[in-house]
């Protein structure tokens, strides 16, 4: 037997030889795939991506920008990963291939300048990212954003990624301390992870998930210390940054108090349950990780739990629910949110068909994959409009904002909130 | 401009520049399908109409290349496979239901709908597309046509070509003919039922009209489990022996038994050896009648537990350890090798355990899921490709178990269609004035030899000779064969 070529991997990021040859290209995971559903191209399709991560293994390609090309499109919803009988850690997989991916990006020097700046310079630095927001805030409000609009100067990629700017909240949410005691009997206390972008642009849905979880009788904490979660870089590839935030959240989260880390965000909650994977090779934190993974809990997942003390107030609302692909594929919390939904007297609960399909959004994929993102989000769009809801419901921040994006590209008159923007809502109309 | 960068500007100029694929990070990932085979095409090339499918074939005839139709990609006998290069023409574009007649109960669809997207389309009529391969929630209705696919309920219902009515097909010279209609019945040679499951060999299939059957009245599924292989085996005898025809019978081994229950977790008692699936459908009281039936029969084989199910969620879980459990044998072994073969269903516990010697003998674990009820096994043989030996033997213990397939009375394939996997095999059952008369089929569609080449006839000498004698019987000597 001659040797084979060596891997043209490098470092202890790769893909792992055992996950790779998982994959028996049996094919059941095309049909689970936004972008292959999209172009029918087996090259934009998880087995594509996969057969091109085993040919950099064999040595047969070299990670060229046309390969990277092809990892790039993935939006990494990992809905293939519930599709595939042979348990393909298909998440795993991609986060590697896209470390590997990063050093050989063919970007230019200004793009690549932006991508360090953001991703690696204002999005781990709260201080520097909530300057960055209130710089937004008074764009969008002093006039500014109705001049650039009205003047149409901008040019047509930069003036739809500009509409498609979050609206900035009035209000940051700020961690720090107790944020609520319990109603009532204490049933659990949670730390909660309050994240980099949403206390910014969803300040005050962050003050809401508060409310329901201590009127269901969760004392809550906000610890000051705590950090970006990391999976913004681990999506593009950058995981060194990741394991340094990673560590810091460990630090600022003293889970012997409390009975669970509580995120509000299905990407947050998926990279925190991850963790021991992300640091498996770090002598100091791999435990750690592991244990802390094991505490980290979806919010919808802990008020079904508890479970959840329904709303008396009624709330005249047909709604339907998008599963956020962060929380349905790697979380496996489905029935949870629905369920809350359907406690709330008066909601009449329409299912979206194909509510399992990814609406493109991604973490950063909305920016570095305009196009795909816009193609799967409109298919997603039109499948919420004719369900004749009057609420699109979703469960992360991620989802929420690029469902409100669609809604408003195609001039639909339905409102896009939280599952916990709806409960609290009922909350507050039984407290009069 | 080399030969293969105008045969990439011909295709281009009917497509477009973005469905050529030819970049060597695009050909990679069509190099496969759900086979154990590979090949590289030289393109590949997806139109999006019948128009340009027909554009496609004159383009790549102009430069003399083999063309290679494929769907999703699932299947299991390399149809797919560029094994000689050429354009590979993949037809996922094609994805439009185009009628849907529900008064005369059929469709008309492009090739590239997959195949459940059909049921989930009509079922709001009370209709479904009854043939369902284990990959029908990703394999394509033009792919199924071409290895004229099974599946768990055709035991009742038939297979493809009990369901195609009529295909728009585009032949070698780039012209369209429709063969078949819309009807049931259709005058004249059945040209339809030649090409359902000529492997692409004949024709591209640009549209299918296919029948649609209303959802029966009732559906009930009855899971048996088993201790002893050969229990399980004597009770499928037994149930079609005692004149009961199910939807379906389906069977798993212990080793598939595993893989399942760590894919799904289908909650089958430890220490099964194996597991039937029965599902009886029809008016509700005949199905009560004949489920009763079959728990009597396997009660007399020592059951370790007999579960029923009518409620579709109930059904649906008993069917997800079997539905699942192909792809669940990637946690057993990096790869497997699949085969197909048919035999007579009341020889099934003596081949079964042939299967369990060839298996102690080279020591390779082999683990048998079997379409029961029409005698249609899949023993399913794990090795590790990376390991020549493995892979080797692999192969080996395939050609042994097709062999004993032939030997016991049965036939080389139940539904993966023949491809590059079998071909070797193909004269066991055939002898060169068969493979001849056969061979003679394919210049009446494709006169170059331009479709699907070297699949399903030996490669070897004899074979040449085959297709030399057809082919230049029919174009003259110093044609291009």
């Amino acid at each position: 037997m001659s040797a084979a070529p060596p891997s043209l991997h490098a470092g202890l990021d790769a893909p792992e030889e055992a996950d790779l040859y998982k994959c028996v290209h049996c094919g059941f995971c095309l049909q689970a795939c936004p972008t292959y559903v999209e172009t029918g191209l087996e090259t934009e399709s998880p087995r594509g991506r996969i057969a091109l991560m085993k040919a950099v293994n064999e040595g047969r390609i070299e990670i060229t920008p046309g390969v990277v090309r092809h990892w790039d499109l993935c939006i990494q919803c990992r809905a293939c990963e519930v599709a595939c009988p042979s348990g393909v850690p298909y998440g795993r997989l991609i986060e590697a291939a896209m470390s590997q991916a990063e050093s050989r990006r063919g970007q230019g020097v200004a793009a690549r300048l932006l991508s360090d700046l953001s991703f690696k310079r204002i999005l781990p630095n709260q201080r520097r990212l909530t300057l960055f927001a209130g710089l937004l805030r008074a764009y969008q409000r002093s006039g500014a954003q109705r001049i650039v609009r009205g003047s149409r100067l901008l040019p047509r990629r930069l003036a739809e990624l500009e509409a498609s700017l979050p609206r900035v909240q009035p209000r940051f949410f700020r961690p720090g301390g107790i944020a609520a005691p319990a109603r009532g009997e204490t049933r659990a206390r949670v730390s909660l992870l309050s994240g980099c972008v949403m206390p910014l642009v969803h300040g005050p849905e962050m003050s809401a998930v508060v409310r329901v979880l201590a009127r269901n009788g969760c004392e809550v904490e906000t610890p000051k210390a705590q950090v970006c979660c990391g999976a913004i870089n681990s999506h593009v590839g950058d995981l060194e940054t990741a394991r340094r935030l990673a560590r810091r959240n460990i630090d600022a989260f003293n889970t012997d108090r409390i009975d669970a880390i509580v995120t509000a965000s299905a990407g947050c909650g998926t990279r925190m349950k991850e963790y021991g994977h992300l640091l498996r090779n770090d002598p100091d934190y791999a435990e750690r990780a592991e244990a802390f993974g094991r505490m980290v809990k979806d919010v919808h997942e802990v008020l079904a739990s508890l479970p959840l003390d329904p709303p008396r107030a009624e709330l005249r609302r047909t709604v339907t629910y998008q599963d956020s692909c962060h929380l349905a594929n790697t979380q496996g919390v489905r029935s949870q949110p629905r369920e809350l939904l359907k406690s709330i007297p008066g909601v009449r609960f329409v299912e979206l068909p194909n509510a399992s399909m990814c609406c493109g959004g991604g973490g950063s994929y909305t920016i570095t994959e305009r196009d795909m993102s816009l193609r799967v989000l409109d298919s997603k769009t039109a499948a919420a409009a004719a369900t004749g809801a009057d609420v699109l419901a979703t469960a992360n921040p991620g989802c929420l904002m690029q469902l409100e994006y669609g809604v408003r590209r195609a001039g639909l008159s339905m409102e896009v909130l939280y599952v916990t923007d709806l409960l609290d809502e009922a909350y507050r109309a039984e407290d009069g | 401009m080399s030969a293969n960068a105008e045969l990439i500007a011909d295709l281009e100029a009917v497509v477009g520049g973005a469905y050529v694929l030819h970049e060597p990070e695009d050909l990679i990932v069509y190099e496969y399908d759900g086979s154990v085979d590979r090949g590289l095409p030289a393109a590949v090339v997806l139109p999006a109409s019948t128009e340009e499918v027909s554009g496609v074939v004159r383009a790549a005839r102009r430069h003399g290349a083999p063309i290679v139709p494929r769907g999703a990609g699932t299947g299991l006998s390399g149809g797919a496979i560029a094994h000689q290069g050429g354009v590979v023409a993949a037809l996922t574009r094609m994805t439009r239901i185009l009628e849907v007649d529900v008064d005369n109960r059929f469709a008309v669809v492009e090739p590239g709908v997959v195949n459940l997207d059909l049921t989930h389309a009509v079922e709001r009529h009370g209709l479904y597309y009854a043939p369902d391969p284990s990959s029908q929630k990703a394999c394509t209705i033009g792919g199924n046509v071409a290895e004229n696919s099974g599946g768990p309920h055709c035991l009742a219902y038939g297979v493809t070509t009990n369901h195609v009515l009529g295909l728009e097909v585009v032949t070698a010279d780039g012209s369209v003919h429709w063969l078949g209609g819309r009807t049931r019945e259709s005058p004249g040679y059945d040209l339809r039922g030649v090409v359902v499951g000529s492997e692409g060999t004949l024709a591209i299939v640009t549209k299918a009209a296919v029948r649609l059957l209303r959802r029966p009245e009732a559906v009930k599924t009855l899971l048996a489990v088993f201790r002893e292989l050969d229990d399980a085996s004597a009770a499928v005898s037994g149930v079609i022996a005692a004149g009961i025809v199910p939807a379906a019978i389906e069977m798993m081994d212990e080793l598939c038994i595993r893989a399942a229950e760590q894919s799904v977790h289908a909650g089958y008692p430890t220490g099964a050896g194996a597991v039937l699936l029965v599902e009886v459908d029809g008016l509700r009281e005949a199905v009560d009648e004949e489920v009763d039936e079959v728990e009597r029969v396997c009660l007399r084989y020592r059951p370790m537990e007999i579960r029923t199910a009518t409620d579709p969620e109930e059904r649906e879980r008993l069917w997800a350890g079997r539905k699942g459990v192909l792809g669940a044998l990637g946690r057993l072994a990096p790869n497997y090798y699949l085969v197909d073969g048919t035999i007579p269903r009341t020889r099934l516990v003596e081949v079964l355990s042939r299967i369990r010697e060839i298996s102690a003998e080279t020591g390779l674990p082999i683990a048998n899921l079997l379409h029961a009820g029409d005698g249609n096994l899949h023993p399913s043989v794990l090795f590790d490709e990376r390991n020549p030996d493995e892979a080797r033997t692999a192969l080996e213990i395939g050609g042994r178990i097709l062999e004993l397939c032939l030997e016991v009375g049965g036939v080389l394939s139940g539904e993966h269609g023949i491809g590059l996997e079998k071909q070797e095999y193909f004269s066991l059952m055939f002898d060169d004035d068969d493979m001849e008369s056969m061979a003679q089929l394919k210049p009446a569609f494709d006169t170059g030899d331009a479709f699907n080449p070297g699949k399903i006839f030996p490669a070897g000498a004899s074979c040449v000779d085959v297709f030399q004698s057809a082919a230049v019987a029919r174009a003259g000597a110093g044609a291009w064969v």
